[in-house]
Formats: structure tokens, C-alpha cells, sequence
């Protein structure tokens, strides 16, 4: 083996740190999957009739539906009857805000670094934790209430604000959108809605931290985000699990409304269970994430960093709708081991004069496989749309595959459209240059790989940057050698 | 400081070093010369320890270590600094990030403190104007785009900052302009002191105008066949390395 290839392996074969998991009493629905599963689901969580409907109609449709082949990944066939789709830790009583939260659920989110302990937390974010299927507890909330913001967990928006979620929800991606996106509509659990007013701008960051803990459970999360006119917000996602052999289903759905110059800033720290080396257990993370820049000179823009998760399916979206209005995609997929990643974004251009920009870098290390799937649309209207695109690959090692579908749909020809690819190594040269000025082989693919996904690691929030840093280096910790 | 004896090396089972004896003392400048593929970049490499070059015999000691048993990146802590012929490419980092971790490395290896943001920078800045180089350079990705004469005052600004014991400058001429040279060899003399050593690798004369050396050694075939003076170098200058190898087939024979 060369030493290039050791390196690599060496670099590559870390192991996972959140792999801990932790017993606690819960409450959970039976096994399996039909409609009393929904109707259990919808129950526990007191919801009005129209939701119960909702799902319902969701979960028939679902039932005629077939799993998606199309994406290029490959895993043995799911029996959703195995399943469990509902687990929730027992709390005593419903804590109103997070100081009464049972301290036993707060220690699990210290443990993974996050305080959520107000007067102890950066002043600059609030976060909304969700454990398995519920939300543990939501903080910063009367600081942002003062705003007219609303962040809390999905279950206590349709209590609290039904008319907000029954109008928006599904109106960007609808319950029968596509196979997993049907199927989290028919048993979503929980997840995070925020609500920001017209004219205000969101003083501080809200992300939400989603860690599956319980065993063949799925997790069904759905997030929904309103920005009104001349508002604007910056959105963190950061996601762990166990580390157990079984695989374990995650199907999310994220829906952002961004009206007229409303700007919203969506990012995405993705590191679930990937897998052990040898690619036993993992997430598999299908999830479907769409925008609509509703209004004219709204703005949406996704960024990703995904290192984790055994098999990954996701195309975070925007629809420009609105004259003027921009879409940007920035993603830095990290592929290691047996993982398997088909990521990209749509952007679909219905407005005039609307922008979108995709910058993908895609990392493959050991006996991966990483595919970028993107797709630009131009309709009839969208008179002068705009797209740049750049595709990146970076290999390491001979073992990885890194794919490329570029679609292109075009039907106004004033038009621009650019598409950048390239594929490229990591070389013995490089590595042995940083080796000559007393850099070790570690480090040194740590800064060559910060460097090519420099670009997008620059549009996540400051502090978020280094930690994705920091896992980039982990994810590839051993693939060197 | 150094000492190289008896050394032998191949690429993929081609012997391209063929017992190479060498003895460099603090505060001397070696030139070592020859005609392509006479094994001049292949020692260069060995001694950095490039990982596709076996060394079949012989021994290297530096500074009393044996050098051969050091990993790249410990004998570049150790104080040996290559200079590349050809600079490396690395998109997206800039060169000060990359020289803070190299500096801060050779610094915990040494069991120094590291360098905070504020003193790196005052290191660079006096770094910056002892070679004469621009600091937009810096900032940029490291060699990403760089002249052939902006790449080799890279190399010789990071020398300049990593304060190497032995230098070894393998053809940091070739593609360089008389501008450039004159830039280059300015920085590397102003690094002269009494406690380091530079080994200047090199096919032509030229370089050697501007930087001075102590000894110049003669490598053909993978051996060195004759050793002198400066004037060594003038000598081959006008006759060319025909005579050299005229001289060695001919005691050969």
C-alpha cells in the first residue's frame, strides 16, 4: 500500500462520537404502521380533527405510493411494519419552559455539547431540542416573543397558533410530494416552527438539535418557517444518534415561506450515525427540504454540511417565485466507509430576473459512494433568470465513487445558465509537501480538505464554521495513512 | 551537521543513487551540480524523505540523529528544509494558515509554546521584508495561481520562517528570470548564518554568481566524481559536463 493510501485509511477509520445512547423511560406507540398507528400518533398529541384528516389523507396516498430506485444508492428494502413511529421520553409534567424541563434529558444535550441552560448559552442563539419524537424543550422563547417572533416545537405551534400552521403547512412541500415526504406527513412527531413578523429581523440565530436515542424507532421531524415581508432569519440544524447495528430511518420534511424581501438563512450540520467501518447500522436520512421565495426580492439560501448518516437522499430546494428573488445552495458532502450520499438542490426558476447559485463540494473517502443530483429549471415567465453552478469531486484514495447528474430545463431562452465541475485528488504531493514543512499527515488532510469546502464553510454563522471544521477533520480522521 | 555515507537509493527498483559520501559543517554552502538525471533532485529528495525512494545502503546522519529512521515531517522539525523544484498546489489555503500550522507543529515538536495570531504575524511581517515578498501573496491560496518566480519566493519566505538548520534548494533557479534570481538568492543570503547550512542544487552556473558556495561536488551517475571550489563551477560553465564525463569513462577504463 502506498503511503498515500495508509494515510488515507489511517485518516478514514475514526470512530464515531455520539454513539452513546441512554435508557429513560418512554412513552411508545406500537410497532407497525396503519391507520390507528396515525390515529394513536394524532391522539397522544391532542391534535384538532383537520390534522387528523390531514395525515390520513397523507398516509392513503402514501399506501399507493412506490419507494423511490432513481437515486444511486443502494440498501436492503425497508419493512415499515418493523417500525416503531412514535417514542417519546416521560416527562412528569409538561414543563412550561426549560427550567422545569427533567434535568436527566438536559444532561443528554450537555453531553453533546449543548447547553440549554439560558443564562449559560451564547447569547446569540436559541435552540429548540428534540429528542426521538418530541420536543424536549425550546429556549430563549420570551426574549424573542418581545419580537413577535414564535419559535417552539411543531406540537405546540398547532396548539397555539393553528391558523399559521394549517395555513402553511404542506403549502411548500405537499403531503403528497413524494414517498417520504407523504410518509412523514402521515406520523411527523415533532419538529420546529418559527414564525417571524413582517419587518423584523431575527436578533439572534435559531437552530434546532435533533438526536434520535431510542432503537428501531424512526424519526419523523418536520420544520416549518415563516418569514414575513422584510424579515429575516438565520436557521441551524444539528443532528446526532446512537451507534447501533440496526439501521434506523430518518424522513424528515423542512418547508420554508420567505415572502417579499424576506431573507432566510437555512443551515445544516448533518451528523448522524453513519455506519460502523465495515457500513453495519447507520441513519438512512431521507429528507425533503424545500423553499419558496414567494414574494419578489425574497431570498432563500441552504447550506449543508453532511458528514454523517449510512445512506443519504436529500435535495434541499428553492422555488423562485417571486420577481428578483434568489435561491443559493452551498453544500460540503463527506462521504467515508461504505456510506452512501445522493445529494443536490432544484432550482426553479418561475419568476423574472431570478438568481440561483450552487456551490457543491463533494469529499469521498473509502469504499464510498457520493453523488451530486441537481436540477435547474427555467420556466416560461422567468424572463432573464440567472444560474451558476459548480460541481467539485475530491477523491481519496482508489476505493470512493464521486457521481455527477446535472439536469438542465430550460424554456426562456434569455436565459444564463453556467455549470463548473471538477474532480480532483488528493496527492501524495500535497500531503508530502505539508509533511516537509513539519505538518503531520493528519492535519495535513485536514487543511487541505478545509480548504477546497473553504467556500462554503465560509456561509455557515461563525461559530458553527469551526465546529463543521472540526468534524470535517473527524469524519476523514483515518482515511489517511 | 551533516553526513552522508556510502548512500544508495532507487525509484521502483531503478538504482539511482550509487554510494553518495558527503560531510557538511555549520555555515557552509555546498553546490552540488551534474547533468539531467544524474541523480541531483533524487538526493534532494531521499534526504527530505520522499516516501518513493528506497534506500538500499548507506547511512545519513544529521545533527547526530540518523535521519533515515525520521519520518518527512520530523526531520523538517528537525530543521531540514527542500525548497521544491515544483511548489505544490493547495486550493482554498492560504498561505499564512498553512505556515501557522506548520510553525506551531515544529514548535510543540520542539516543546515550545505555540505562536498566538498576534506574534505569527509580526514573525511574518519581518519574514516578509528580509525576501522582499508582497503580502497579497500571502493571502492568497497557497501557489494557487502563482508565476514560477512567485512559487520559488514562496519557498524561500517559508525557509525564511522556519528558520531551518539545513537548507536544500533543489533548482529553485530554473524558471526564474535574472530579476527573480537575483530576488531569490538576495533572501536565501540575507538566512546565511554560522549555525545553518544550504545545499544548492543546480544544473547551470548562473545561480551560483549570486549565491556563493563554500564547495561544489560533481554528480554523475549517481555518484559524486569530483569535488572543488567555486572555480569547479566556472570550469564546467565553459567546458560543459561532456568533460566530466569524459574524465570518469576515462578512469573507468
Amino acid at each position: 500500500m502506498s503511503k498515500d493510501n495508509q494515510i488515507l485509511e489511517e485518516f478514514t477509520s475514526k470512530e464515531y462520537e455520539h454513539g452513546w445512547s441512554v435508557n429513560y423511560e418512554a412513552d411508545e406507540a406500537p410497532v407497525g404502521l396503519n391507520e390507528d398507528t396515525i390515529r394513536w400518533i394524532s391522539s397522544k398529541k391532542e391534535e384538532p380533527q383537520w390534522l387528523l384528516d390531514w395525515r390520513l389523507k397523507a398516509f392513503r396516498h402514501w399506501e399507493k405510493m412506490k419507494e423511490p430506485t432513481w437515486p444511486n444508492v443502494s440498501y436492503p428494502k425497508i419493512d415499515y411494519q418493523k417500525l416503531r413511529y412514535y417514542s417519546a421520553p416521560k416527562q412528569k409534567s409538561k414543563p412550561k419552559n426549560i427550567d422545569e424541563v427533567d434535568p436527566e434529558l438536559l444532561k443528554i444535550y450537555e453531553r453533546l455539547g449543548i447547553s440549554l441552560n439560558e443564562q449559560k448559552r451564547l447569547q446569540g442563539i436559541a435552540v429548540d431540542a428534540v429528542l426521538d419524537s418530541v420536543s424536549v424543550g425550546t429556549t430563549f422563547k420570551d426574549t424573542l416573543s418581545k419580537l413577535g417572533v414564535i419559535f417552539c416545537s411543531f406540537s405546540e405551534a398547532v396548539k397555539e397558533h393553528p391558523e399559521l400552521v394549517k395555513k402553511y403547512l404542506g403549502s411548500v412541500v405537499p403531503a403528497t410530494d413524494n414517498y417520504f415526504a407523504a410518509l412523514n406527513s402521515a406520523v411527523f412527531s415533532d419538529g420546529s416552527f418559527c414564525y417571524i413578523p413582517k419587518g423584523v429581523r431575527c436578533p439572534m440565530e435559531l437552530s434546532t438539535y435533533f438526536r434520535i436515542n431510542a432503537a428501531n424507532t424512526g424519526q419523523f421531524e418536520r420544520t416549518l418557517i415563516i418569514a414575513e415581508d422584510k424579515s429575516y432569519v438565520s436557521y441551524l440544524e444539528g443532528c446526532t444518534a446512537p451507534q447501533r447495528d440496526e439501521n434506523q430511518l430518518h424522513a424528515a420534511v423542512v418547508e420554508i415561506y420567505a415572502a417579499e424581501n424576506a431573507e432566510v438563512k437555512y443551515s445544516t450540520v448533518q451528523n448522524w450515525f453513519p455506519g460502523d467501518k465495515n457500513g453495519k447500522g447507520g441513519i438512512y436520512n431521507f429528507v425533503t427540504k424545500r423553499g419558496i421565495c414567494a414574494g419578489d426580492h425574497a431570498k432563500i439560501s441552504w447550506t449543508q454540511v453532511e458528514t454523517g448518516s449510512a445512506v443519504t437522499w436529500k435535495y434541499p430546494s428553492c422555488i423562485l417565485k417571486g420577481d428578483h428573488s434568489i435561491g443559493e445552495f452551498y453544500s460540503v458532502a463527506v462521504t467515508n466507509n461504505y456510506q452512501q450520499a445522493d445529494t443536490g438542490t432544484k432550482m426553479i426558476h418561475i419568476g423574472k430576473n431570478t438568481k440561483s447559485r450552487i456551490v457543491s463540494k463533494g469529499i469521498s473517502a473509502g469504499k464510498s459512494q457520493n453523488s451530486y443530483r441537481g436540477q435547474v429549471q427555467i420556466m416560461k415567465r422567468a424572463v432573464n433568470a440567472r444560474n451558476f453552478s459548480q460541481c467539485d469531486s475530491l477523491l481519496m484514495g482508489n476505493n470512493c465513487g464521486a457521481h455527477t447528474f446535472p439536469y438542465i430545463d430550460i424554456h426562456n431562452s434569455t436565459a444564463q445558465v453556467e455549470h463548473e465541475a471538477t474532480t480532483s485528488k488528493i496527492g501524495e504531493d500535497q500531503i508530502f509537501y505539508c509533511n516537509q514543512r513539519g505538518i503531520d499527515s493528519e492535519d495535513a488532510v485536514a487543511l487541505i480538505v478545509n480548504g477546497y469546502a473553504k467556500e462554503v464553510l465560509n456561509q455557515l454563522p461563525m461559530e458553527f464554521a469551526v465546529e463543521a471544521q472540526k468534524l470535517l477533520a473527524l469524519t476523514l480522521e483515518g482515511s489517511v495513512g | 551537521m551533516l553526513s552522508v555515507k556510502n548512500l544508495h537509493a532507487s525509484v521502483e527498483g531503478t538504482a539511482i543513487l550509487n554510494g553518495i559520501n558527503l560531510e557538511i559543517k555549520p555555515g557552509e554552502v555546498h553546490a552540488i551540480m551534474g547533468p539531467n538525471g544524474s541523480g541531483k533532485s533524487t538526493l534532494a529528495s531521499v534526504l527530505a524523505g520522499r516516501e518513493e525512494y528506497e534506500v538500499t545502503a548507506g547511512e545519513v546522519t544529521f545533527k547526530g540523529k540518523d535521519l533515515l529512521e525520521l519520518s518527512p515531517e520530523d526531520r523538517a522539525r528537525e530543521g531540514v528544509f527542500l525548497a521544491f523544484q515544483y511548489p505544490v498546489e493547495i486550493p482554498g489555503v492560504s498561505s499564512t494558515n498553512f505556515l501557522r500550522t506548520a510553525v506551531n507543529q515544529v514548535r510543540e515538536y520542539r516543546g515550545q509554546e505555540p505562536l498566538d495570531a498576534v506574534k505569527f504575524l509580526s514573525l511574518m511581517k519581518e519574514k516578509m521584508k528580509l525576501v522582499e515578498i508582497d503580502q497579497k501573496l500571502l493571502s492568497r491560496a497557497l501557489n494557487e495561481g502563482f508565476s514560477g518566480g512567485e512559487k520559488k519566493k514562496n519557498e524561500i519566505f517559508q525557509m525564511a520562517v522556519l528558520e531551518p538548520t539545513l537548507s536544500i534548494l533543489d533548482e529553485t533557479d530554473s524558471g526564474l528570470d535574472i530579476d527573480a534570481l537575483k530576488v531569490v538568492a538576495h533572501g536565501v543570503n540575507q538566512l546565511k548564518s554560522k549555525d545553518n547550512a544550504t545545499i544548492v542544487v543546480t544544473h547551470y552556473q548562473r545561480l551560483l554568481d549570486y549565491i556563493v558556495p563554500d564547495y561544489v561536488h560533481v554528480l554523475f551517475n549517481g555518484q559524486i566524481v569530483k569535488s572543488g571550489t567555486k572555480e569547479l563551477a566556472l570550469e564546467l560553465e565553459e567546458k560543459g559536463y561532456d568533460w566530466i564525463k569524459d574524465e570518469v569513462s576515462g578512469t573507468a577504463v
